[in-house]
């Protein structure tokens, strides 16, 4: 649905979507001439000898800047690093950007088979944290800030995507056990499945893990909106899911996990949600990695000049500027769009028509609270207008008639509140 | 990473319902037509002369005021030929063109640009300008006085005054349907309560009104009304008299509900047109002036800020 309705009284209403018993096929998408592994940490001084352009990296090699403990990447791919350089990512996010030149046969890194001998956590962490889904383990082993909840979303966050669905209900197996692993070695007290309200039957007692269903109207699949369906709370300024003691955690990264045990190898293939121009779509799988550009080729999508490229889904995804970018471990969907059916946000004030108000889950005062972030009173708008209620579904910037890019605005002071905190502390 | 085919990029959501100003405005103007045109049929000729001048200086006004502060054309929008609309469907048809240009510069510029244009105008522009000009110019808004060379076919005067003088015995006469179709005398285009109501329901039906304010405002001004009816029968005249004459209806479904100058939640919509309605009627019955809308309205629009206070928790906050 992208119009206004003629009898516009009534709010728009999305549902999630909802897999048909006969589940559609992957398309796999075999060896790129390149990938790109994105390392989550910025480059730093001397980097370590197998980070050299030239250096050859075995599929499933853990690759880390350097010999100090940090994040590492694992490649996805056999192959010849070519270029190593700084990548600017969503809201200032910094990686290093390790573009492999990939080989026909796969050659495998036996590292991960001796982390799983150890089956120390923390071990298997440096490994899983960057499967499909990419599922934050190191959160699971930090002392400082127990979790003592993992959510499982098994449902998909955004709409049109069904990659998460799909693998929950393809993958049963491999998710009972990557659930019996978080239960045995996590020290979570509690482990919840979440699967739409439909699907509900389907699931229930056939895992570790207490299943709960979720309304399938959009955005009750959205974490922040779990969490208050849960816990019936926010998650007010300064506070993280981290240090409420709850982990979020894709149904395909733990499927992911589990795949992992069984085979001793770290799972490389990314399931994606892809929609064309036209709204089709498909599932592919690909290598992470992997150009966006190769897997529009083998889709059948080209982009023109103005047209939109999206990774997520319609209504919180990540626009990007080039075919050039990677599947990233986190990755769901692939969204083209057509020239033609892009709104652009507008710099218009507020009418102050209430549609907003009346479409807000969260119940917030979108219409008061978009003046003040306008003016850059993020602080004001926090304390006085409830920023930290929101959801981020999105559905403010799609009914607002003004057409402010409402959410954008949301995001944008939630950011730079987190970001003023530290500089506070550190005049103390 | 020299690719040449350059993307658009934007923040999340991707998609948009598809509404805009311009199109919200347009059906406004759409929806108040019809009552604009019955009020031709009434009062002919020298009414489209003040309808035409009053949009096309309203707009004149506002394409002229955004150029001298050199601010970005807001023309097309299509506000302000919504307030000169609005504006001269209140006027009496006889206005003489400088009340008429006056007016719209009162509407447009000091109604609407020096608080910042579109959606910071505290007050409905058109009702702001009718106050202080039928302040400074009495006789001009006086609907008998201004319309006393016409021939009409029909009650040739106020009805709102002569029950405000003489009770209810003056105005028993003038049969109820004669009001609803349109044949008083009164504003350009307040007169025809079928049209306004047809506009009304249009309006509520694609979502560009919110049906809790034009509701509230007729239940307050017709218990009011009725309330007052009751108590002394003779000297005020009846709910539904009240409903169909003045500018009751054009205020419930065009004046009163304008977005910027509204609250947005259900509990102070509620509140908002149903203390527009009593005011009315307060005005009506006990002040000095035989037409309480225009105050009435602008009364509310100054409470907005504070009603709109009420409103639903957010979520995960207990106090």
């Amino acid at each position: 649905m992208l119009s206004k309705p003629f009898f516009g009284y009534a709010n728009p209403k999305f549902t999630y979507e909802l897999l048909s018993t006969s589940l559609p096929r992957p398309v796999t998408i075999t060896s790129p001439p390149v990938v790109t592994l994105m390392l989550p940490r910025k480059m730093g001084g001397a980097a370590s000898p197998q980070l050299k352009p030239g250096t050859r990296v075995l599929t499933g090699q853990l690759l880390t800047w350097d010999d100090a403990p940090g994040p590492g990447v694992v490649s996805s791919v056999t192959g010849t690093i070519r270029q190593v350089s700084a990548h600017l990512g969503d809201y200032g996010r910094k990686y290093t950007a390790i573009v492999v030149e990939t080989e026909k046969a796969d050659e495998f890194d036996e590292g991960f088979a001796a982390a799983c001998e150890s089956a120390d956590l923390s071990g298997l962490a440096d490994y899983l944290s960057g499967v499909p889904g990419s599922p934050d383990l190191h959160q699971l082993t930090d002392p400082q800030k127990p979790i003592h909840t993992i959510i499982i979303y098994g449902g998909d966050t955004d709409l049109l995507v069904d990659t998460n669905l799909f693998v929950v209900k393809s993958r049963m197996a491999d998710i009972a056990k990557g659930i019996h692993l978080l239960k045995a070695k996590a020290g979570a007290e509690k482990i919840v499945l979440t699967v739409p309200g439909e699907s509900f039957q389907n699931f229930d007692g056939h895992f570790e893990a207490e299943v709960i269903a979720v309304p399938n109207a959009y955005p009750y699949g959205q974490p922040l909106m779990i969490f208050y369906q849960r816990f019936n709370r926010i998650l007010d300024q300064g506070q993280t899911f981290q240090d409420q003691g709850v982990l979020f955690m894709r149904a395909e990264a733990v499927a992911a996990i589990g795949q992992a045990l069984t085979e001793k190898r770290v799972p490389n293939e990314k399931l994606v949600t892809v929609l064309d121009k036209q709204g089709r779509k498909r599932l592919v799988s690909a290598r992470i990695g992997t150009p966006i550009g190769e897997i529009l080729k083998a889709t059948g999508i080209t982009l023109q000049e103005r047209d939109r490229l999206v990774l997520g889904g319609p209504m919180t995804g990540t626009a990007v500027f080039s075919e050039d970018q990677p599947v990233m471990a986190d990755t769901d969907a692939i969204m083209a769009q057509d020239a033609s059916r892009i709104t652009a946000t507008s710099d218009y004030p507020c009418i102050n028509c209430g549609e907003c108000i009346r479409v807000c889950p969260a119940n917030i005062a979108v219409n008061i609270l978009v003046r003040f972030l306008e003016a850059g009173e993020y602080q004001e708008g926090a304390d006085l207008y409830d920023l930290y209620a929101c959801v981020e579904c999105g559905l403010c910037s799609f009914v607002c008639t003004s057409r402010i890019p409402i959410l954008q605005y949301i995001k944008l002071a939630k950011f730079e509140l987190a970001r003023e905190v530290p500089v506070e502390e550190a005049n103390e | 990473m020299n690719n040449p085919k350059k993307l658009i990029v934007s923040h999340a959501p991707f998609w948009h319902i598809g509404s805009a100003v311009p199109e919200r405005n347009f059906n406004i103007i759409i929806a108040a037509l019809p009552a604009a045109l019955m009020g031709l049929a009434a009062f002919g000729i020298p009414a489209l002369a003040v309808l035409s001048l009053s949009v096309a200086s309203a707009v004149g006004w506002e394409w002229g005021v955004n150029a001298l502060a050199k601010r970005k054309n807001t023309v097309g929008d299509g506000h302000a030929v919504l307030i000169g609309l609005l504006f001269g469907m209140l006027l009496p048809a006889a206005a003489p063109w400088w009340l008429v240009v006056t007016g719209t510069f009162t509407a447009v510029v000091i109604g609407k640009l020096i608080f910042g244009g579109i959606g910071a105008n505290p007050f409905n522009p058109a009702v702001l300008a009718y106050a202080i000009l039928s302040v400074a110019w009495k006789t001009f808004f006086d609907f008998d006085a201004q319309l006393i060379h016409y021939s009409l076919d029909f009650t040739p005067f106020y009805p709102l005054t002569a029950a405000k003088a003489f009770g209810t015995r003056a105005v028993a006469g003038i049969p109820l349907t004669e009001l609803f179709f349109g044949w008083q005398i009164g504003g350009i285009g307040a007169g025809c309560g079928l049209a306004l109501i047809l506009g009304g329901i249009y309006l509520i039906a694609r979502g560009f009104v919110r049906w809790e304010i034009p509701l509230s405002f007729i239940a307050g001004l017709f218990i009011t009304a009725a309330l007052f009816h009751m108590a002394a029968p003779e000297v005020y005249a009846g709910p539904m008299f009240h409903l169909l004459t003045g500018f009751s209806l054009i205020a419930a479904f065009f004046l009163a509900p304008e977005d910027s100058s509204s609250p947005v939640n259900t509990t102070p919509m509620l509140i908002y047109g149903t203390l527009g309605g009593v005011m009315t009627m307060l005005i009506r019955n006990m002040g000095q002036y035989p037409e309480g809308v225009i105050f009435a309205v602008l009364l509310i629009n100054l409470i907005n800020p504070l009603v709109d206070k009420i409103r639903p928790k957010a979520i995960g906050k207990v106090a």
